[in-house]
């Protein structure tokens, strides 16, 4: 693909939340290797549109541009993907950018995540320890249950998934994919599952786990190649056994 | 006295998030600031491991092994009673982590596995897949959240600190932050900090770092009285993909299954690699070190590509980089042996390294220097502390790999416990004029540049300074382009004089957070450019060609930068190294590998 001599992008504009997003256009040098995010610094450094317009930098996230911070996602050609990780020789152009549609936006393509986080915290995603003072070793564990936890475990928090879930929206409050899946990873944890039953039952009623239409896209999307469908099928699973149990115990 | 302190940490990688653990364990309160959500520290980007002791594998190996081997990486720089307490201590938190879930790899009993890493003889390296550091911080965010969750522990992400608050007697009173969002700039009460703002990578430019990794915060500080210790030790790995926006780290594995390394003899030779015949390729490694090839030392292997490239002016098409080849090689030993780290390399250059060679080339890695601290992780300003990649106390002149991990760690953990304690015992201050003098200060600094007409964009000095600093302040080091490479900063600083944002917005504009940062990147430039120059030997990671033995008569010492507000430039003061427990030895860079 040598013969291509520049990059097209269409870009997703928005200076604050308050007013209207519009589409700026841009058109760079091409280089070898260039990805969307080297792309984004380059018009940092000369922020001019393809009509010749000066223009400001575009504000978006990005830290570890390796795929594995997190940060970056955004809507690249409609698909919720890592930006760091999207090749240009490998995109359509013109190359679309967007932010993602189901969280607010803060400036251009950069969003407010931070849902994700809270819903970490009410499902409890962490090992209930002790102390940070040396008790010793931990609990033995198999290969086989490293090998099924590590996967889990290399959750990024991009929120691809839920971007991608059509039940992820303002009526549902669905809880998503992602922390589904940090359930099943915590209550498979052999002092995680001190907390099973609190995690289940915060995955019950309005916006927990039954909202899940199984329609897939979050495993599609996930950068990390995560089993979500299973996760939700598993923590389904128990959310149900659990909630016939407290409705026996009533 | 403060009965219910409050300290602030900032930074959220493995070091800060260690530091609020532990400080919110002991009772205290801590509001947490960072730039990126803390679970997006650059310390998720650590692959390989973290050592510790644990002698698992039947070796006689101890944790005083792993006190010498680090201190002996070290060149015998670091001062040594810390350093043997962090290997004392390395056992105990690999047990922690451990028992907070890390999916560490096992062995078929159950128990922890361990590999081997450079600069060792003993399988010391805990690791979890090949993302490790992804793990470490993720159980430590999960331990953070529970206690933020007990409302212990207040976060500030998308918040940059600016400076520290101090008081009339010097003594640190708070912070001076910015919300990334709102712009607003704000000073907040603390009877003690914690800095953990990590490494400084992106003063050369491109890095193995993350974005953030701009060591703007340990340059503010120094810039107000901190001592910066060490600056001109600064780690670069031999193999990394060069890319447009950061140099991707390249395993020493793919060498070690055979990956050979050259570069065609004709400068700017544009041919496909594979068409270029044998005689026209330069396998400069085997032929000048015909013993151990591709093999050799890391930093062997790092000062000769370099040599190749800017003294021989050769490169991959014009290009900065050589090819690392395993093309050779059958696919099916490639896939098996080397699957993940080929993934790596396809999946960001887009490119099968089982079908062309892969473009590598040395990369600035990892920061030795840092913020000056004692043995209790306290700088010299009363009430600040740091830990982590930030300060400069247990890699000497070059680190041993898998050992930042847990440096930052075990910095935390100490510095968490010490600050607090300080803390607790601090008495009140004179007054408390100077919040609003420091915010003014900031915000003043805020208005200028978003005033300034000039003509420089900030991002392209950003470029020229990476190059400079990657050219003269790596590898290699010559006086002579030190000077010179001290002379273009202050051109560059007073360029930045006449910066123009494009974007005078006061919504999370980027555009002045990144000069601010730019700045303080050049003034921690000139303490690294300053430093190279006036150490003449060759220790660790500092390499003269002019001066290439170690010389401990006169440089067994430790550099301490401190700023000089009138002269605007670093000064500079030598202090004796704490070798009171291994006496220092010759580090033979020809011997084993
Ligand atoms: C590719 C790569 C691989 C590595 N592999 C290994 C390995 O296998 N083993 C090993 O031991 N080491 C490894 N290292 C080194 C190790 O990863 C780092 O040294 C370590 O993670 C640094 O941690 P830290 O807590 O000091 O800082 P970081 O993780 O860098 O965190 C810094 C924090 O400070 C915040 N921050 C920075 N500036 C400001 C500011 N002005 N205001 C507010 N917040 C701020 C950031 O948001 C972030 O939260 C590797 C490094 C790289 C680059
Ligand atoms: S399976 Fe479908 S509905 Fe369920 S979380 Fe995934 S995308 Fe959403
Ligand atoms: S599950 Fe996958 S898509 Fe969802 S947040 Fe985690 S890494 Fe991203
Ligand atoms: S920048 Fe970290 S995932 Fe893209």
């Amino acid at each position: 693909m040598a013969e291509k001599k520049s990059v097209l992008l269409k870009i997703k504009r928005q200076p604050n939340p308050n007013v209207r997003p519009y589409w700026e256009e841009f058109e760079l040098p091409w280089h070898p290797g260039m990805n969307v995010i080297s792309s984004l610094m380059e018009i940092a450094a000369n922020p001019v549109t393809r009509e010749g317009k000066t223009t400001t930098p575009i504000t978006y996230d990005s830290n570890c541009l390796e795929e594995v911070c997190g940060s970056c996602a955004m809507l690249i050609n409609g698909r919720a993907r890592m930006a760091c990780s999207a090749l240009v020789d490998k995109l359509e152009q013109p190359i679309r950018l967007e932010p993602f549609s189901k969280f607010p936006v803060v400036r251009d393509l950069a969003v407010d995540r931070s849902v994700l986080f809270e819903n970490l915290k009410a499902v409890k995603a962490w090992v209930p320890i002790d102390g940070s003072y040396d008790l010793g070793s931990g609990p033995r564990m198999t290969m086989e249950e490293q090998e099924a936890a590590y996967p889990l475990s290399r959750c990024i928090s991009c929120c691809c998934c839920m971007e991608a879930c059509p039940q992820f929206n303002e009526d549902t409050g669905f809880v998503g994919a992602a922390t589904i899946s940090q359930v099943r990873l915590f209550n498979t944890h052999p002092t995680g599952a001190a907390l099973k039953r609190e995690r289940l039952a915060a995955l019950m009623g309005d916006g927990g786990i039954q909202e899940c239409g199984y329609a897939q896209n979050c495993v599609e999307v996930c950068p990390k190649d995560i089993p979500l469908t299973r996760s939700i099928a598993e923590v389904g699973g128990d959310v149900m056994k659990q909630a016939i149990g407290d409705l026996f115990r009533k | 006295m403060a009965s219910n302190p409050k300290i602030i940490v900032i930074g959220g990688g493995l070091a800060g998030l260690s530091a609020v653990i532990k400080i919110a364990e002991m009772g205290g309160h801590v509001d947490l600031f960072s730039i990126v959500p803390v679970k997006r520290s650059h310390s998720v980007c650590a692959q390989g491991g973290i050592n510790a002791a644990k002698n698992l594998k039947g070796e006689g190996d101890s944790t005083w092994q792993h006190f010498d081997d680090t201190v002996y990486g070290g060149d015998f720089l670091a001062n040594q009673p810390p350093v043997k307490a962090m290997c004392d201590a390395a056992p105990g938190i690999i047990d922690l982590l451990d028992r907070m879930g890390v999916p560490f790899n096992r062995t078929p009993e159950g128990l922890l596995d361990f590999r081997r890493f450079g600069g060792t003889l003993f399988n010391r390296t805990a690791f979890a897949g090949a993302t490790t550091g992804q793990q470490l911080l993720y159980a430590l965010d999960e331990q953070v959240r529970r206690y933020e969750s007990e409302g212990k522990v207040r976060k500030f992400e998308h918040w940059e600190f600016l400076s520290a608050v101090l008081d009339s007697n010097r003594v640190c009173r708070g912070i001076c932050a910015m919300d990334l969002r709102s712009m607003e700039v704000r000073t907040f009460p603390a009877e003690a900090i914690i800095i953990a703002t990590g490494g400084n990578g992106a003063i050369f430019g491109r890095s193995t770092n993350s974005v953030v990794c701009t060591g703007s915060a340990q340059s503010a500080l120094y810039q107000q009285g901190c001592y910066y210790a060490n600056g001109e030790f600064i780690q670069v790995h031999p193999t990394c993909i060069p890319g447009e926006d950061k140099l991707r780290l390249m395993s020493e594995s793919a060498r070690g299954e055979g990956g050979r390394v050259w570069v065609p003899k004709i400068p700017g030779d544009k041919r496909d690699p594979l068409s270029i015949p044998p005689d026209e390729r330069w396998y400069f490694l085997e032929e000048w070190y015909p013993k151990y090839g591709n093999l050799v030392p890391r930093d062997i292997a790092t000062r000769a590509i370099h040599k190749v490239v800017y003294e021989h002016n050769l490169g991959i098409d014009g290009k900065p980089m050589v090819y690392l080849d395993l093309t050779h090689i059958d696919r099916k030993i490639l896939d098996r042996k080397l699957e993940g780290i080929l993934e790596i390399y396809e999946k960001f250059v887009g490119d099968d390294p089982r079908d062309t060679p892969m473009k590598i080339f040395p990369g600035m890695h990892y920061t030795m220097g840092g913020l000056w601290v004692d043995f209790t992780q306290a700088t010299n300003v009363p009430g600040i502390y740091a830990a982590g990649e930030c300060e400069y106390q247990y890699h000497g002149a070059n680190r041993l790999g898998a050992n930042s991990l847990v440096s930052c760690i075990y910095g935390g953990f100490v510095a968490g416990p010490t600050a607090l304690n300080y803390a607790c015992n601090l008495k009140a201050a004179p007054g408390n004029g100077y919040f609003d003098i420091e915010r003014k200060r900031q915000e003043e600094n805020n208005a200028t540049l978003m005033k300034s007409d000039g003509t420089e964009n900030p991002f392209k000095l950003w470029r020229e300074l990476g190059d400079l600093m990657t050219k003269n302040c790596t590898v290699i080091r010559y006086n002579k382009n030190l000077q010179e490479t001290d002379a273009e900063l202050c051109k560059l600083l007073e360029r930045f004089r006449h910066i123009n944002l494009s974007d005078r917005t006061l919504w999370a504009n980027t555009s002045v957070v990144f000069a601010r940062q730019l700045y303080n990147m050049l003034q921690l430039g000139r303490v690294i450019a300053q430093g190279a120059a006036m150490r003449d030997e060759s220790r660790g990671a500092h390499y003269k060609p002019d001066f290439p033995e170690r010389d401990d008569k006169n440089w067994l010492k430790t550099t301490k930068a401190t700023f000089a507000p009138d002269a605007d430039e670093p000064k500079f003061e030598f202090e004796p190294v704490d070798v009171s427990l291994i006496p220092p030895r010759p580090r033979r860079y020809d011997a084993v590998k």
